[in-house]
């Protein structure tokens, strides 16, 4: 169980998809979440590293970023570079309410063998869309607010993503063949180990008043419903966010609440934290800074039929104000 | 019968009797501070029902007057915890509520006079651009509310009477 794991994991970096195993944590940091009228810029590094916020290792792939205007619309992104360890975009913030700035990835990655070789299944710099012949994986996640089409399919972390610790190689040491869809998978395959994923990250951002729009359920994969709003958490009132898996409160699930800045304190001061039956997950906050809040959900509710396991994640960042 | 209330304290009764029944007034000290790069503060005062509820805007100052690309509201929500209390979905400026921000000096703000009577806490808050924040808080119970705390750096004396 804990080499297949392994190996999954191994295959999920190889293909430049984040794992949720994984330390390494990919986070997109606005430069606020909260703005005074509708004529303002928000300008948001993205990175993939260890610590947060400390871009010291890789950049995200600007071209992943989507954005969301209150009304659903999708707007975009401005003035994008990719660094040597973080990129950098801006958002024109012009209409009142809350925006959703972020990645959606879905995808299907595994290995099957054919002749007593290995194959990986990825989906590097290939378009999600085609998942849909493979019956079922159906491109990735439902729409979002407004019916934006969620188009990009599962990419590479772009240059330099994670490469992963040599991943397995095939055979002999040869590097593992590998196809970039399931509809790929030769009839003769055997040993077929898929995973499905769907992970999103996203960060809100609001100018004036907050809306709701943004948090809009598609009741697919996991999604954050916030009780407390991103843009109004102080430190001295418990943050509290409801998670949804296919639509249903998550219960019992596991989400880590990890405050930036810890170079400036003895600890680290992560919290994992479990969701209540209600799968309300309820945060004391121990100090004010901005937070990477990350949750995972592994179960067998696949819409790929050969998939055996899907794994879902929901990754934000938070700012939290001294009261 | 005044004189028999109150027999020692004169000034206090004529000035009771010379103000409206429901009137309380807020007296705010804006301290003078010693740096070379001075703004004045932008400075907001709100009242909160002390059950909770929603906020109410008694007067904020602010660069009214400033226009164009980085207009003064920009920094509105600077002025934090009155932000996210209300703020954000205020529309200034609003009339005998919005004001310029104002140079180091004790001013007076009439409260309200038509709110429910109970207890409240008066906020105050205070954000400097190039300097720090702060937030004072009053509680006081209307209409005859009395109280008085204060800043420590971004505000002096704040007193309701």
């Amino acid at each position: 169980m804990r080499t297949r794991h392994a190996l999954i994991a191994a295959a999920l970096l190889a293909a430049g998809l984040s794992s949720p195993a994984w330390a390494h944590r990919q986070w997109l940091l606005p430069s606020t979440t909260t703005l005074a009228g509708t004529s303002e810029y928000v300008t948001v590094d993205g990175a993939i590293s260890n610590d947060l916020f400390y871009a010291d290792h890789f950049p995200i792939d600007p071209a992943q970023v989507k954005v969301w205007a209150p009304d659903g619309s999708e707007a975009k992104i401005e003035n994008a570079a990719t660094l040597r360890y973080r990129s950098t975009f801006d958002v024109k913030i012009d209409k009142p309410g809350t925006w959703v700035i972020g990645t959606e990835r879905s995808g299907l990655m595994g290995t099957f063998k054919v002749n007593g070789e290995t194959w990986r299944v990825g989906s590097r710099g290939r378009n999600g869309g085609q998942f849909g012949g493979a019956g079922g994986a159906g491109g990735p996640g439902a729409p979002r607010p407004g019916g934006a089409p969620q188009g990009q399919a599962p990419r590479g972390m772009g240059p330099g993503s994670p490469g992963g610790p040599g991943g397995p190689g095939g055979p002999g040491g040869a590097p593992m063949k590998f196809v970039a869809t399931a509809a790929e998978i030769p009839a003769n395959a055997t040993d077929v180990k898929l995973t499905e994923t769907i992970g999103r990250n996203y960060i809100y951002v609001t100018a004036d008043a907050p809306t709701e729009n943004a948090y809009k359920v598609t009741g697919k994969g996991l999604e954050f419903q916030p009780i407390t709003k991103p843009g109004a958490l102080a430190s001295d009132e418990e943050g509290q966010f409801r998670f949804l898996v296919d639509g249903k409160p998550a219960a019992g699930i596991t989400v880590s609440v990890v405050p930036g800045s810890k170079k400036f304190r003895e600890a680290e001061e992560a919290q994992e934290l479990k969701t209540g039956p209600d799968g309300v997950l309820r945060v004391k906050w121990p100090v004010a800074g901005m937070y990477w809040l990350n949750a995972n959900v592994t179960d067998t509710k696949t819409s790929e039929p050969r998939a055996t396991e899907r794994r879902l994640s929901f990754t934000t960042t938070l700012e939290v104000v001294a009261p | 019968m005044k004189s028999k209330v109150l027999p020692s304290l004169p000034l206090l009764v004529a000035g009771t009797v010379a103000m409206p029944a429901a009137a309380a007034t807020v007296s705010v000290t804006v301290p003078r501070i010693n740096v070379a790069e001075y703004h004045k503060p932008y400075v907001v005062g709100w009242l909160e029902p002390a059950a909770g509820g929603e906020a109410k805007t008694v007067f904020v100052w602010y660069d009214v007057k400033k226009g164009g690309r980085e207009p003064g509201t920009k920094w509105l929500s600077d002025l934090r915890s009155w932000w996210r209390k209300g703020g954000r979905s205020l529309k200034l400026p609003a009339d005998g509520v919005s004001g310029a921000t104002r140079a180091p000096g004790t001013y007076q703000v009439a409260l309200p006079a038509n709110l429910p009577a109970g207890q409240y806490v008066l906020k105050v808050e205070a954000a400097r651009e190039t300097g720090g924040r702060e937030l004072v808080s009053v509680p006081i119970t209307l209409p005859k509310g009395r109280g008085a705390a204060s800043g420590k750096t971004e505000l002096g004396a704040v007193t309701v009477r």
